[in-house]
Order: structure tokens, then sequence, then C-alpha cells
């Protein structure tokens, strides 16, 4: 396996700001720490899971908490920056607003998971995540689903619908679920 | 449960801080308290033993904390979530 070193670990970083339109945390100790804190998880997991968050260790439970996080899009621009403030806006680059720490996105349900075993009180309840629609729902033991942009046309496979498509931007409300059915004729 | 302690002069308060071992945030926290000479405790969560991550979470969610970090509680009764400059200043009076 090759050495992951911090200058791979900051030029990842950079190359996916550069790609999405974000920058980098402007104060080089604070960047210093969270590339550090990725190399750690990569070397420690094998993927470099987020630096802020408590991981399983476990790639399927941890899949939307590996940098980029699945929660990033809407952190920054609800908040200026992700959950760990390794990406930020524009705004929070240049100094003309503040970084603050960023309220926790991800469902408790998912972060219970990094404790071992749940207990009954971390059984959350089915909760529908787009009420507006009502096309897309959570169970409590989700199964990846084949996920459609109906902007673009990019499809994912996963638990539920990225918060923003990667490609074009779309919002999670024009996620729809595809639908596979198998039948048999004759 | 093997907690470090960091000395300090301003010992009025139980400082217990939850922190992770790679989180920028929580590094900050820990140093904040540092300069500011307040004596402490503090334990990487991520570090510690199945058991104990649980024993953490069953403290955190018993005080109706987030499970995010750093957390940090004064007293036993105050729980701050967060790398909050101001709330820390207020509760530990500085």
């Amino acid at each position: 396996m090759t050495e992951i070193t911090l200058e791979m670990v900051r030029q990842r970083a950079e190359a996916d700001a550069r790609t999405y339109g974000y920058y980098l945390n402007p104060d080089p100790k604070f960047l210093q720490s969270l590339l550090e804190g990725l190399k750690r998880n990569e070397e420690r997991y094998g993927y470099p899971s987020c630096p802020c968050r408590l991981a399983s260790g476990k790639f399927e439970v941890d899949r939307d908490i590996i940098c980029p996080c699945d929660y990033r899009d809407p952190d920054v621009t609800e908040f200026g920056a992700c959950y760990c403030a390794l990406y930020v806006r524009k705004d929070v680059q240049e100094g003309k607003t503040e970084l603050n720490p960023v309220p926790e996105r991800r469902p408790l349900e998912k972060q219970a998971k990094a404790y071992g075993a749940t207990t009954s009180e971390t059984k959350i309840k089915a909760e529908t995540v787009i009420p507006s629609t009502g096309t897309i729902t959570e169970t409590p033991k989700n199964k990846p689903k084949l996920w459609y942009c109906k902007q673009c046309g990019y499809v994912v496979f996963r638990d539920e619908p990225p918060y923003t498509c990667p490609i074009c931007k779309a919002k999670r409300e024009m996620f729809a679920e595809i639908e596979t059915r198998i039948d048999f004729t004759g | 449960m093997q907690f470090s302690k960091v000395s300090g002069q301003k010992r009025q308060h139980k400082v217990v801080l939850y922190a992770l071992s790679t989180c920028a945030w929580c590094r900050m926290t820990k140093q904040f308290l540092e300069d500011n000479d307040v004596e402490f405790e503090y334990v990487y969560v991520d570090l510690c033993e199945e058991e104990d991550k649980q024993k953490i979470r069953e403290h955190i969610q018993s005080k109706g904390g987030p499970l995010s970090y750093p957390t940090i509680f004064v007293d036993d009764n105050m729980l701050i979530t967060g790398f909050r400059k101001d709330k820390l200043r207020e509760a530990l009076g500085l």
C-alpha cells in the first residue's frame, strides 16, 4: 500500500474545492490540523472519514462521512462551512463572514452506530425526509437503492439520495428512485 | 476510562472535555482551556474501548446533548457542544 502523505491529502482537498467552487479553511493552522486528522483516519480506517466525527471503522456505516461528506454541500450553503470546516464559502475564506461551529446534520441513528451495540432508544422511528413530495421516505433499516437526478441523469446507489447532485447541483427533491422490476413472461 | 489531566490555576469548576484525537475544533478547545489556565480532564473518544464509548454516549445523551465533539461538561450539570468561546468564558467565568 502506498504511504499516505499530508501533501496527497492536501492536493485532493484542493482539487475538490476547485471542482465544486469551494475554498479550503483560510487559517493555516486549522487547515493543517484538519488535513492531519484526515490522514490519520485514512491510515487507521482505510478511508478519510471526517476528522471531527466519530467513525465506526466500518465502511458501509461511515460512507456518508467520508470526506467530502454527504452533508458538505448543504452545510457550506447554510453555514458557510462544512461540519469540520475544511471546506468554506468564499465570504468565509475572505474573512467577511465569521466561522462558527456548524451543527451536526447527520441523523442521530447514523451517529449512534459508531458507539457499538445500539439500544432501543437509538432506534428512531422512520422519518419522512421530504414531506412536500412524499416520494422519498426513510425506513429504519435502509437498503441502498438506485436514485437518479431528474435534471442531469446522474445515478447513485445509496440508502438515500444526496442533498445536492454532485454533477449539476440540483437539490435533493430532483432525485427519484429507479425501480427495477423483473418480469417473467412466457 | 482513562482521563488525562491538564493542570491549571483556575480550579473553581470541574471541567471534563470529550474530544476526538483527529478533530481540529477539539484541539482548539483544548488549547483555549490551556491558554486560560483552566484545570480540566479530557479523553479522546475515538481511542476509547467500545464499552467506554457507550458510557460517554449515555453521559452526553443523559444531559440532552448531541453526539458532537468537542463536548464540555462544567460541574457535570452544564454541557457545551462545540468550540464556543463565549459560552466557555461565561460558564468558567473567564
